[in-house]
């Protein structure tokens, strides 16, 4: 259930992230990470572990591609 | 509208006026100085803005600002400021940018000095910046035609998209002659392609960057292109008793204005000469040339500079008649007899004999 | 945007960060990979387009912002900024800018620069810009490097750091020391907002967006010219992780480079004045004091008149004005006319002349070798030009006599000692009326008439008016005089 308290979520787009890690460096709770495998592009891209975003944005912030990076967070009506 | 007394700078800038320019950017120089000051008086009040920039390199650029916003925009100099110019021109030709330049021509090369000459030419009508363009260029001979030219100029500089040179002497620049203006003012046009920061023109992209190999070669192509139209709609020229001449003297500008009264006093002691007046440089009036090798025996070109039209006459005249040459430099004019006694020294290598006088035909 | 194999987003969320609208959701002007910027991993170009891509949506003003982009790694601006773009030369984006600005003040104008660009081919543009206060924003891309162009020395390298122009290290004994501009602009009266922002971490991002809105939020609301120069990571030139080049830019950058508000009078600046309205275009001809019908003879003149007119003397002796009376007088009374001063070497030399030609037909050569009458006003002039007229030609001469030497039996001498008598009427400086006085009663140049309308179009102050009118009218009684003296 600790999910359901999640105040954010982000979605990366796997295909325009070049893998270049300043939003792993940026996250605070650390639930980015770069992924294993590479990209079509050749790229590490970064990848989401799917829980515990607190919602700040500081990764969207951080990443030099205009669209790579999606922040949500918690409607406060749901919160 | 009647004639009014007015030197040849000053006329461009009130024509240009009417032909509906708004923006002046500019950097003094003589012989040029005029223009500039001209636009700093009448701009403003036409609705119009008037910038003394920093350098003709800014003011070149300030220039593609406002061509790029859809504006008339016109620029004067000579020729340190023109060569100043000539990396913003070759952008504004890549940019297809339309927009007026008046060159005000003096002596060179380096700081040289105030007085008229015609050593730009090379610079301006072979196109002095990088890469594969051209610029139009009009050669007036008058105040009138300085303030018609200029006119035309920027009906011409829409229509191809181009920079457009009206391409004077500090002798045009400077002399007062009688001019009559547009009867009417032209509205300022407005360009679908331009960059207006509204709505409808966000998607609008002015550039002269293309870096993939094909795509700027098809840009350079279709410049081209628009360089051949120009060559086939907008020669022209002026002939003076070319008819039945067997020397075609040629030149522009000021030069033009004295092989006119050289032509007339020629003809009077019975010489068969007779002129042709290119008063587009480029596109160069060609065929004329190539009409007149047909007929005359020799071309005789006179330019205030050691030579530099004088390639293209002998270019459209491939080989076929012989082409003399004669120029002043530093700021010399040559005065008409000095002309003649050129003209007949060409004639006399070439075997061109002075007919029976013609008789003083009685005005009426 | 989901390529499809990412988790579903829980339900109760709601979009807080995702791609401006001032970007293109495809960038159609590249030719590949038109999913993702050309820019390197870890470019601080990216992130300095996505604050101003936000500050532009958060202002509202996407169709109304025109960027301009020059030679850089930025050049290709275009291809993301769904806004009016135009790219330009390398050093001159503040000109451009200027002149769309000008051209359309209702544009919110964005010039985008690098280090190369801003801070060394084009000094003079930003300087003067700047000086200028021209309304525009600058967003300054200060990575210390010339990363487009493979990693040569930028006016803003640190001291020692290598580069391929710098191969042992930038020297201060050669290339000199970085170059702050923030703080050169804040020398200025005119900018409104000066800032240094840092792309260093999180922290330090959050403050550039902040400042690049404020920049641009200035333009909206009709401030002057606004700079946010932004300290950036270039990992690649740097050969570095993005990580490392973001700590090389907190912790070695910002400290060249101090971070912060160097100037802000946002609160007390002057608003720029409106424009005033276009006139009509019909009111154009007036406002450019072009004649209206009618004002010239309609005649037309008799085609054998032919003067060929040269006035020559000090600079001071109205010289110029004396051959404009004349060409005016002459167009009055329908010749063709042309007027040509001295222009070039002589005019520095302290003697004037000029070059009149008052035709029943069109004039040819403006130019007058052969005059037919020569207004000399001083002695020199006449003995420069004496030689010149042809036989039967006038010539006037201010002097009580011709010199000994420069007499001539072919010509019509006309000596009188104009500037005394226009001394005595009440200023030396008439003297040139007075000599066209003479002119006019020896010779049929142009009627009384209209010489006295060209004098009344040329003078505007009434009192000096007057005095030329004296003038003319003494300069006629020289010859008057000469005439009864000979008859008697």
């Amino acid at each position: 259930m600790a999910e359901k308290l999640d105040k954010g979520w982000v979605e990366i787009d796997g295909d325009e992230c070049k893998g270049c890690g300043l939003c792993v460096e940026a996250c605070v709770p650390k639930v980015l990470k770069l992924g294993e495998g590479l990209n079509r592009y050749g790229y590490h891209a970064a990848e989401y572990e799917g829980h515990g975003c607190s919602g700040c944005g500081l990764c969207f912030y951080v990443c030099p591609e205009p669209g790579a990076i999606r922040v949500y967070k918690r409607l406060r009506a749901a919160a | 509208m009647g004639k009014q007394l007015i030197k040849g700078n000053e006329a461009i800038v009130k024509s240009a006026i009417l032909a509906g320019c708004r923006a002046f950017y500019g950097y003094p120089i003589t012989p040029a100085s005029e223009i500039t000051e001209a636009a700093a008086k009448y701009m403003p009040p036409a609705g119009g803005v008037f910038l003394q920039a920093e350098s003709e390199t800014a003011a070149i650029n300030m220039i593609y600002g406002a061509a790029s916003a859809g504006v008339r925009a016109m620029t004067s100099s000579s020729g340190p400021g023109i060569s100043l110019m000539q990396e913003g021109l070759s952008y504004l030709a890549g940019a297809e940018l339309p927009c007026v330049v008046a060159d005000i021509m003096r002596g060179g090369p380096g700081l040289g000095n105030i007085a008229p000459e015609q050593a730009d030419y090379r610079q301006v009508v072979k196109g002095g910046g990088h890469g594969s363009y051209r610029t139009i260029v009009l050669a007036p001979d008058s105040a009138q035609e300085m303030a018609d030219l200029t006119a035309l100029a920027f009906e011409l500089a829409d229509k191809y998209r181009n920079p457009v040179f009206v391409l004077a002497d500090g002798m045009i620049g400077q002399m007062m002659e009688p001019v009559e203006f547009l009867p009417q003012a032209v509205a300022p046009p407005r360009h679908d392609w331009a960059v207006e920061g509204t709505a409808e023109t966000r998607k609008n992209l002015i550039t002269s960057i293309f870096l993939e190999a094909d795509e700027l070669e098809a840009h350079v192509l279709k410049l081209e292109e628009k360089y051949r139209r120009c060559e086939r709609e907008e020669v022209r020229s002026e002939e003076i008793r070319t008819g039945d001449a067997e020397v075609v003297l040629m030149g522009y500008g000021i030069v033009a204005r004295l092989l006119k009264s050289v032509v007339e006093e020629m003809r009077a002691e019975g010489w068969p000469v007779g002129l042709l007046r290119p008063v587009t440089l480029y596109p160069f009036p060609v065929e004329a040339v190539k009409r007149l090798a047909g007929q005359a025996s020799l071309f005789a070109v006179v330019e205030m500079s050691t030579g530099q039209m004088v390639d293209d006459v002998r270019l459209a005249v491939e080989g076929r008649r012989p082409v003399e040459f004669y120029g002043r430099s530093g700021g010399n004019v040559p005065s008409t007899e000095e002309i003649i006694r050129q003209v007949k020294g060409m004639c006399a290598r070439h075997g061109v004999m002075a007919q029976e006088p013609e008789l003083e035909v009685a005005h009426v | 945007m989901s390529d499809g194999g990412l988790d579903p987003v829980p339900e109760g969320m709601e979009i807080l960060h995702e791609k401006a609208a001032a970007f293109y959701g495809r960038y159609e002007r590249k030719a590949e990979l038109q999913h993702q910027t050309h820019y390197c991993p870890g470019c601080g170009h990216g992130v300095a387009h996505k604050l101003l891509a936000r500050a532009i949506d958060e202002l509202g003003v996407q169709d109304r912002a025109v960027l301009v982009s020059p030679v850089g790694c930025s050049v290709f601006a275009y291809y993301y900024f769904d806004v009016g773009n135009v790219q330009v030369a390398h050093g001159r984006a503040p000109a451009v800018a200027t002149g769309i600005k000008r051209a359309r003040p209702e544009a919110v104008v964005v010039s985008y620069q690098g280090d190369g660009d801003l801070a060394a081919i084009g000094t003079a543009e930003i300087l003067h810009a700047a000086n200028r206060g021209e309304p525009i924003t600058v967003i300054f891309i200060n990575n210390a490097i010339y990363g487009m162009t493979g990693g040569q020395l930028a006016p803003t390298t640190p001291v020692g750091a290598v580069s391929t122009t710098s191969p042992y290290g930038r020297s201060i004994w050669n290339e000199g020391y970085p170059l702050h501009v923030v703080e050169t602009l804040a020398s200025l009266e005119a900018p409104v907002y000066l800032e240094r922002v840092a792309l260093g971490n999180a922290k330090q991002v959050m403050q550039a967006a902040k400042a690049i809105r404020r920049g641009l939020e200035n333009q909206v609301k009709g401030l002057g010219f606004s700079l946010i120069e932004v300290l950036s990571p270039c990992p690649t030139i740097w050969n570095e992780t993005p990580v490392e080049a973001q700590k090389r830019v907190r912790e070695e950058l910002a400290k060249i480079y101090p971070l912060g508000v160097v100037r802000d009078k946002t609160s007390d600046a002057p608003m720029r004045p409106a424009r005033k309205a276009a006139p009509a275009l019909s009111e154009l001809p007036k406002l450019l004091e072009i004649e209206e019908n009618g004002v010239r003879a309609a005649a037309k003149a008799d085609s054998s008149v032919d003067w060929r007119i040269k006035v020559a003397g000090f600079g001071g002796q109205g010289v110029l004005m004396l051959g404009e009376v004349l060409a005016e007088a002459g167009l009055d009374a329908g010749l063709e006319i042309s007027w040509l001063p001295s222009y070039g070497p002589e005019m520095r030399s302290g003697t004037s002349n000029c070059q009149v030609r008052l035709s029943g037909k069109p004039v040819d050569s403006p130019l007058v070798s052969k005059p037919n009458v020569l207004i000399a006003l001083n002695e020199p002039s006449l003995r420069k030009f004496l030689h010149e007229v042809v036989p039967g030609g006038y010539v006037l001469y201010n002097g009580a006599a011709v010199p000994e030497d420069c007499r001539r039996d072919d010509v019509r001498v006309i000596a009188g000692e104009f500037a005394r008598i226009a001394d005595e009427l009440g200023s030396s400086k008439a003297g040139n009326i007075v000599a066209l006085g003479a002119l006019l009663e020896a010779a049929d140049v142009v009627g009384g008439e209209f010489a006295d309308q060209a004098l009344e179009k040329l003078v505007k102050r009434p009192g000096w008016l007057a005095l030329d009118r004296k003038a003319l009218q003494a300069g006629r009684e020289v010859v008057q005089k000469e005439r009864r003296h000979d008859n008697e």
